[in-house]
């Protein structure tokens, strides 16, 4: 089986798509020619051709909007932010509108839409070239959100993504984009949306992550084994919708949870999912609900020691797995 | 504001039966837009917002699409129910969006009166975000480009919307890829309160086009020939290939904004009763009467016709149920379809 980075995978897909379904196209900032500034759509142009691979102008509200609207009638569009920090601009068009309009119409129209965005930091991007935004995203009833960790997740999701009815955000970590590798079958497949994936069996502890953290995650997991522990990693993959039941069934098992993001802490998704364990798994807690998460500012710094402040590194939840176990 | 009155070339002027259609269809959307502010008073409409004084734009730019266009399809706003009665939105329908009321067919009571979509129709108008649709409207045209389809799309918007940054980007993506679709401003001279002169600092709308490299017109909004001759003109170049094009309808608002709205607080009244010299509908009675083409008979039982049908529709939309809470949450997802 070929081995792929997580771009790659990203990439494969995308062709695949828009040689399987003619409806299917994509644009986005540097999209074309340029193949996207991650390289994400290289190629693309070339396969496809200009109409079907549009670099538009910088403007993120209207990029939204008008796949919206091509979704509307009929198309399958996949839109490109081009860094996830860059998405404010569209927030109206996608949380007011896109979200909405299937709901807003009883049904009259919905927008089979992917929005794609490189997302996260580690990688020297500063305060806007870094940020987490998917608890904007997964508060909005109407929205899918999708943030694969490997290449296999990757490929399968997006594709799933394209043939989804409904509005889809899919985040893809930049660090992950090339320091994650990892085996993907050639050819079709789709992974379903909103189910999550015990990614390492344990029996002691459940770490609830995603994106470039569940990898974090699975490093501090080798460590708490080599000091005995046996932790259990769940990868949510969509943390809209969020898959209840299989990190309920995990915590019901371990009785002890930590969540673990990269995204700030308030208001996070790990607030989310500990109030799922306390209304789904409160009687079998042996310590309460504990997260590691990025620090409560924008992220992230520049400075390489500021930036490993913010970040939820591998020893930071090693840190706080012991706590969780100590308890 | 200036006037430009063109007489387009090659656009066929609308005969006096046109006239007498586009002159029925006025009477009635009067008709229902004069009872929905009625029922706003006696409690039971919770929000109005008129279309009053709008009319020739809107059905004498959507008799252009009709005649010049082998399809279209209308990205509507709030003010926008005589686009939504052209395009074959019933009285009894318009009554249940008003009321609120079980059977309302374009979002089942979601929305506001008029919000909602009907493909089948023609229109669709999602959001009161103003502005929000215009982006979307591009997308739809962007989408019959790609398919090789002939649609054009029109997107009317008002003075107010025209301010907004989504205005300015899907101006600029139309005109880049030379997308079949007309910008339809109705410029009434009012963001609710804020006049026209601490919107823009231009005269026109109209003028922006040249920015974008594709034509721009004002027209005199009010009458509905020159609504018509203008928007035909914009169809045809935008289903030849031509792109898009800006047309701008010089109309008037003599109601307040919304139901919810006190107008005193910001206009004059001889500011509203100069406006209301401008009457689209009076306008056209007088000419067409004057023209031979509509006798005071025929017009007593159009309006009458019109004042019945109007009857029926309260009727039938007051005798209506509000909808059930059972499918609260149908629609959210495809998954959640009935």
């Amino acid at each position: 089986m070929p081995t792929l980075t997580l771009i790659e995978a990203v990439r494969e897909a995308l062709r695949e798509e828009m040689e399987r379904d003619p409806s299917v196209f994509v644009m986005g900032e540097d999209v074309g020619r340029r193949g996207g500034v991650f390289l994400a759509t290289q190629g693309l142009v070339d396969e496809f051709g200009e109409e079907r691979v549009i670099d538009t102008p910088l403007a993120e509200s209207s990029i939204a909007g008008i796949a919206m609207g091509a979704a509307m009638a009929g198309m399958r569009p996949i839109a490109e932010m081009q860094f996830a920090d860059f998405i404010w601009p569209a927030m109206n068009q996608i949380v007011g509108e896109a979200a909405r309009a299937r709901y807003g119409t009883y049904g009259g129209v919905h927008v089979p839409m992917v929005v794609r965005s490189p997302y996260g930091g580690h990688v020297r991007g500063g305060l806007f070239h870094s940020q987490s935004v998917e608890a904007y995203f997964a508060h909005t009833p109407g929205l899918k959100v999708v943030i694969p960790a490997t290449p296999y997740d990757a490929k399968g999701l997006l594709k799933a993504a394209i043939r989804d009815d409904d509005p889809v955000i899919f985040l893809e970590h930049k660090r992950a984009y090339r320091s994650v590798r990892g085996d993907v079958p050639d050819g079709d497949y789709t992974l379903p949306i909103g189910a999550a994936e015990v990614k390492r069996e344990g029996a002691d502890a459940t770490v609830v992550s995603y994106g470039l953290t569940l990898h974090y995650t699975l490093q501090a997991a080798e460590t708490l084994a080599q000091e005995g522990a046996s932790v259990e990693v769940v990868d949510l993959r969509s943390v809209r919708p969020l898959d209840a039941e299989t990190v309920l069934r995990s915590v019901r098992k371990t009785n002890r949870a930590l969540i673990a993001h990269e995204d700030n802490r308030t208001g996070g998704v790990g607030a989310e999912v500990s109030a799922i364990i306390m209304e789904g798994a409160f009687g079998h807690l042996d310590a309460p609900v504990m997260r590691c998460a990025g620090l409560d500012i924008p992220a992230m710094p520049f400075a390489p020691t500021l930036e490993s402040a913010f970040m939820p590194t591998a020893d930071k939840i090693a840190a706080a797995l012991r706590e969780l176990l100590a308890y | 504001m200036q006037q430009a009155h063109p007489a387009p070339a090659g656009i066929e002027p609308l005969g006096p039966e046109d006239l007498l259609d586009l002159y029925a269809a006025m009477v009635r959307v009067r008709a229902l837009d004069e009872r929905v502010w009625i029922l706003n008073r006696q409690g039971k409409a919770a929000i109005v917002a008129s279309c009053q004084g709008h009319e020739a734009a809107q059905l004498g730019s959507v008799w252009a699409l009709r005649k010049h266009a082998a399809a279209h399809f209308c990205f509507t706003y709030y003010r926008d129910m005589g686009v939504c009665v052209a395009q074959g939105l019933t009285m009894r329908e318009v009554m249940l969006g008003f009321l609120a009321k079980e059977g309302e067919p374009i979002s089942r009571a979601r929305q506001f009166p008029l919000h909602g979509a009907d493909v089948g129709r023609g229109f669709m108008n999602l959001s009161n975000v103003v502005g929000s649709h215009v982006p979307e409207a591009v997308g739809w045209a962007l989408a019959a480009k790609l398919r090789r389809e002939p649609t054009v799309t029109a997107v009317y918007l008002g003075d107010g919307a025209a301010s907004q940054g989504d205005i300015h980007e899907s101006m600029n993506f139309a005109s880049v890829h030379n997308l079949p679709v007309l910008f339809l401003v109705e410029n009434n001279g009012y963001a609710i309160s804020v006049p026209l002169h601490k919107q823009m600092a231009i005269d026109r709308v109209a003028e922006r086009a040249a920015a974008y490299g594709m034509p721009g017109v004002t027209v005199d909004g009010t009458d509905v020939a020159a609504a018509y001759a203008a928007t035909a003109q914009a169809v045809q170049r935008a289903a030849g290939g031509g792109g898009p094009s800006l047309v701008e309808f010089d109309v008037e608002r003599y109601l307040p904004h919304t139901s919810d709205d006190d107008d005193s607080t910001y206009r004059s009244r001889d500011e509203v009763e100069e406006g209301k010299k401008r009457d689209p509908l009076a306008k056209l009675q007088q000419r067409l009467l004057a023209e031979g083409v509509l006798t005071p008979e025929r017009n007593d039982e159009l309006r009458k016709a019109a004042r019945r049908e109007v009857d029926e529709a309260t009727d039938a939309a007051e005798a209506a149920p509000y909808p059930g809470a059972a499918d609260v949450l149908d629609h959210l997802y495809a998954a959640d379809g009935r």
